[in-house]
């Protein structure tokens, strides 16, 4: 079937197929994205969109299959060729260089010639076009480490711009966006469609996709399962598609029976290396045998709320009480290892990146923070081959695939790596669990089972401090839900008195605080 | 196993191709290379690839400075690796262990009269201290003050240097002499050669450098694995040299583990000073590491930073080392700068370019391995 070429695809994947280790992230993937739409790639974290994207932009090499664009088939072996074939992308994390200003940002790897001067010149006038076109408001002489997220997306789009993209990929561009940003930015997108590009939109929110695309093509598990004209779908069946089956994201859970103050924060700041307050006079409590969940959007001081009270950062003022005793103030400072003997066990949000060590067996990675454990050690020594058959035994238990200890860490799933985090902090009985995006790039039944264990330690009288960037995670397994909004809490509110739409108002910082 | 989730994903290539065929292909090419040298200067390079093995393996003497070569690079290769599992990069085992000697010598001239095993054990912490604080001090700055551990190492290796050069022509010189040497030690301090431990078992050998710092340089082989594999303190240390948030996280503390590995690294590069001036020169030398610390990186990054790899590449090392100085001998085209060039071309080869083979030969490998599924 040759096509004339005019009327090809702008890109066109065929059975593209790609494996990592284990993990068979992409299976025969056939996609067409035709010219001048705009078009969505929907799926749960996990479920293959980024990569087949990176495989379009050359980011990754697929194992077989091929990629057209405008017809032709095209050897993507680095992002060079894709952006000489007109591709462009934006990153869910930015490639910039943050000392550097906009417009040599944009020259990077452009320069033009061997002095700046004359390409800085030309660029200027070229961008100042593009900037006005597409009403893309970027101060071309800011520097860029200073600007808000909104303005370094723009900046990334305009870069690809200028390079002359006709094709402009997007992986997850909105999830570190204000609501007033996305916004500008669906106005940006919709004129670049109006002037013929064709934009691909990588995202897992079926929101933007029903509000912004032409034609929406559904990821699972590595594999295309639906490509629709976004007329003729809905948001209901677009989710049922991409989980396979009608969600019941409601978790079965008793009433709460909250009893004494397990954890205790009073006036809790944190300053970062750059001096920044990350955290700002913070209060709450959580007690035993409830979940508070902390909502908000990423950024907003989760993380590092999560990092002082587990001991890997230090606190600028205000205490932490646990059980009843003081546990870190800004004079005493405990390091991981006492926070967790002091009954707090932590379950990282970057679980790849903090909560192990990929390199490690899984029975490696089961006692880290644990090594020193009279139950692990034998004198100096520690004792591997008990360790092996405790790792057996959870892996068993919290339905860790494939159960096999000896294999690396790195080449479990995300679900599967997180029930190994999840069983290593569990089993050693905390009065605390922190836990950080349990969810995040985790399969379906994975989540449904995380979350039935977090119910379960919740009833069995722990106090749960959950963080996490999914509102609906929140609503299903909180008890109490306190909003984070700048590094300060903004609100907070009883779980069945939640309403999505003003939790949402209080993430955006524009509700009042309750 | 081609399947684990049951479906066709690619099978992984055999372990042996990274651990046996790649390195013999790194050798390989490096020999190739190197052969094309020596033909180029009109030697024929089988000729002296014959020269070079018989140098190492041809005689009993002979392999016994080859072991005695090999164990200064177990300890040096050690002493870079326990610092690599660490991910720190310790260019200054060559100033440790030259430091070491210092330690070494000290004991070596006021113990005259005690007997060996007592003097070994002596020398051996005195060598251990030695070179362990003088790693300490780098270690310590990079942990708590955030210089670079490969600047700092080099500048000590100078330091050490200078102190020794000080030392040597100030203060331990021998009296009424013009090279900068000690005196000798005293007899009794010297350790057993082991041609002495063999003659025990009726086995007879020529006389080399050979002694039991080679049994020792075995130990810390063996002591290295249980460490780094089977201990808390190991797990700490290979924690923070992967991931040093994953160590924040777990309440390792990164400087602690840092300042451990780098007290280690630098005890065991000041072995070296035991086997050479306790073992065979009986008295301290100027500049009598020769390199040895540098070679250790090599030896490091060839054995993978296991101790059964350095075991092996120490002893091609050694062998090359020794070896090699007869090629001198045999062929005096071959100047002993040609034979460092030789040395330098399997450094290349099977250290640094560890990888240069590596894709295609695991692209022909997954090939065949999908032809075949």
């Amino acid at each position: 079937m040759s096509l004339p070429v005019a009327d090809a695809p702008a890109i066109e994947v065929r059975g593209v197929n790609k494996w990592f280790g284990t993990n068979h992230a992409n299976r025969d993937i056939d996609l067409a994205i035709a010219r001048g739409t705009i078009h969505g790639i929907v799926g749960e974290n996990g479920a293959g969109k980024s990569t087949t994207m990176n495989i379009v932009y050359g980011y990754l090499q697929p194992d077989t299959g091929e990629i057209r664009v405008g017809g032709r088939p095209l050897a993507v072996r680095s992002p060079r060729d894709a952006i000489a074939a007109g591709i462009g992308m934006v990153h869910q994390h930015f490639m910039l260089v943050d000392p550097f200003t906009v417009l040599e940002n944009v020259l990077l790897g452009a320069e033009g010639g061997m002095t700046l001067a004359a390409g800085a010149r030309r660029a200027r006038d070229e961008l100042a076009r593009l900037e006005k076109d597409y009403a893309l408001e970027v101060d071309l002489d800011a520097v860029v480490g200073d600007l808000p997220v909104g303005v370094q997306q723009r900046l990334e789009i305009l870069k690809a711009l200028f390079r002359g993209a006709e094709i402009l990929i997007l992986d997850e561009p909105t999830g570190v966006l204000t609501p007033q940003e996305v916004d500008h930015l669906f106005r940006i997108l919709r004129a670049l469609k109006a002037q013929g590009k064709t934009i691909v939109i990588i995202t897992h929110k079926l929101r933007e996709v029903m509000e912004l695309t032409d034609t929406v093509t559904v990821m699972r598990r590595g594999e295309v399962v639906a490509t629709k004209p976004t007329a003729e779908t809905s948001r209901e069946e677009l989710a049922s598609l991409m989980v396979g089956r009608s969600v019941v994201l409601r978790v079965e859970k008793p009433p709460a029976a909250a009893g004494r103050k397990v954890l205790e924060v009073e006036g809790l700041t944190v300053v970062d290396g750059q001096g920044v307050r990350r955290v700002k006079d913070a209060t709450f409590d959580v007690r035993a045998g409830e979940i508070v969940g902390v909502a908000g959007v990423s950024g907003n001081g989760q993380t590092e709320l999560m990092e002082a009270l587990a001991g890997m950062r230090p606190i600028a003022s205000g205490r932490v009480r646990v059980s009843g005793a003081d546990l870190i103030t800004p004079s005493r400072r405990p390091d991981a290892r006492a926070v967790r003997q002091a009954g707090v066990a932590h379950v990282p949000e970057d679980r790849q990146r903090v909560g192990m060590v990929t390199s490690f067996t899984a029975y490696e990675t089961l006692i880290l923070g644990y090594e020193d454990d009279p139950a692990y050690t034998r004198g100096p020594l520690i004792d591997w081959s008990g360790v092996r058959m405790r790792c057996a035994k959870e892996m068993e238990a919290y339905d860790v695939r494939p159960p096999v200890p000896t294999l690396k860490s790195s080449k479990f799933s995300g679900g599967n790596q997180q029930k190994i985090i999840l069983a290593r902090e569990i089993e050693r009985n905390p009065d605390v669990l922190l836990v950080g995006q349990p969810t995040r790039g985790v399969d379906i039944g994975a989540i449904e089972y995380i979350h039935r264990r977090l119910v379960q330690l919740r009833n069995d009288g722990k106090g749960i401090l959950l963080v996490s960037v999914e509102l609906d995670e929140i609503l299903a397994l909180s008890d109490r839900i306190i909003v984070m909004f700048d590094g300060m809490i903004v609100g907070e509110v009883p779980a069945d008195q939640a309403d999505e739409r003003r939790i949402g108002l209080m993430m955006a910082g524009i509700a009042e605080a309750a | 196993m081609a399947t684990l989730d049951g479906f066709g994903r690619p099978a992984d290539v055999p372990w042996w191709v990274g651990l046996v065929l790649l390195p013999l292909l790194n050798l390989l090419a490096a020999f190739v290379i190197a052969g094309g040298v020596i033909w180029v200067l009109g030697v024929d390079p089988v000729a002296a690839l014959k020269v070079l093995v018989w140098g190492a393996f041809g005689d009993t003497d002979l392999i016994g400075f080859t072991l005695y070569y090999t164990t200064n690079f177990i300890f040096a290769g050690l002493a870079v690796a326990i610092a690599f599992h660490c991910g720190l990069f310790n260019i200054g085992g060559e100033g440790q262990a030259y430091i070491a000697g210092l330690g070494v010598g000290l004991v070596g001239l006021a113990m005259g009269g005690w007997p060996w095993p007592v003097v070994m054990a002596v020398a051996v912490i005195s060598a251990a201290l030695f070179g362990g604080i003088w790693a300490l001090v780098p270690a310590w700055l990079q942990a708590y003050r955030g210089s670079h551990i490969v600047i700092t190492t080099i500048m000590f290796n100078f330091i050490a240097a200078s102190i020794m050069n000080y030392v040597m022509v100030d203060v331990l010189i021998a009296p009424g002499q013009q090279a900068p040497e000690s005196r000798a030690f005293d007899p009794s301090t010297h350790l057993p050669s082991l041609q002495d431990l063999l003659a025990l078992f009726g086995i007879r050998s020529r006389t080399s450098f050979l002694n039991v710092s080679f049994l020792l340089a075995v130990a810390c082989c063996v002591a290295f694995w249980v460490f780094v594999w089977h201990t808390r303190w190991g797990y700490g240390i290979r924690t923070v040299g992967q991931n040093e948030r994953a160590a924040v996280y777990a309440g390792i503390r990164p400087g602690h583990m840092i300042m451990l590995a780098m007290v280690i690294s630098g005890a065991l590069a000041g072995l070296v000073a035991v086997n050479v001036l306790l073992g065979a020169q009986h008295r301290i030398i100027l500049n009598y590491t020769g390199g040895v610390g540098f070679v250790g990186i090599a030896v490091a990054l060839m054995g993978r930073n296991h101790p059964l790899g350095i075991f092996l590449s120490a002893l091609l090392f050694g062998a090359l080392y020794q070896g090699g100085s007869e090629l001198n001998f045999e062929f005096p085209k071959l100047s002993t700068e040609m034979v460092v060039v030789i040395q330098g071309l399997i450094i290349l080869f099977a250290g640094a370019l560890e990888n240069l083979f590596r894709p295609q030969v695991e692209a022909l490998f997954r090939r065949r391995l999908r032809a075949a599924a």
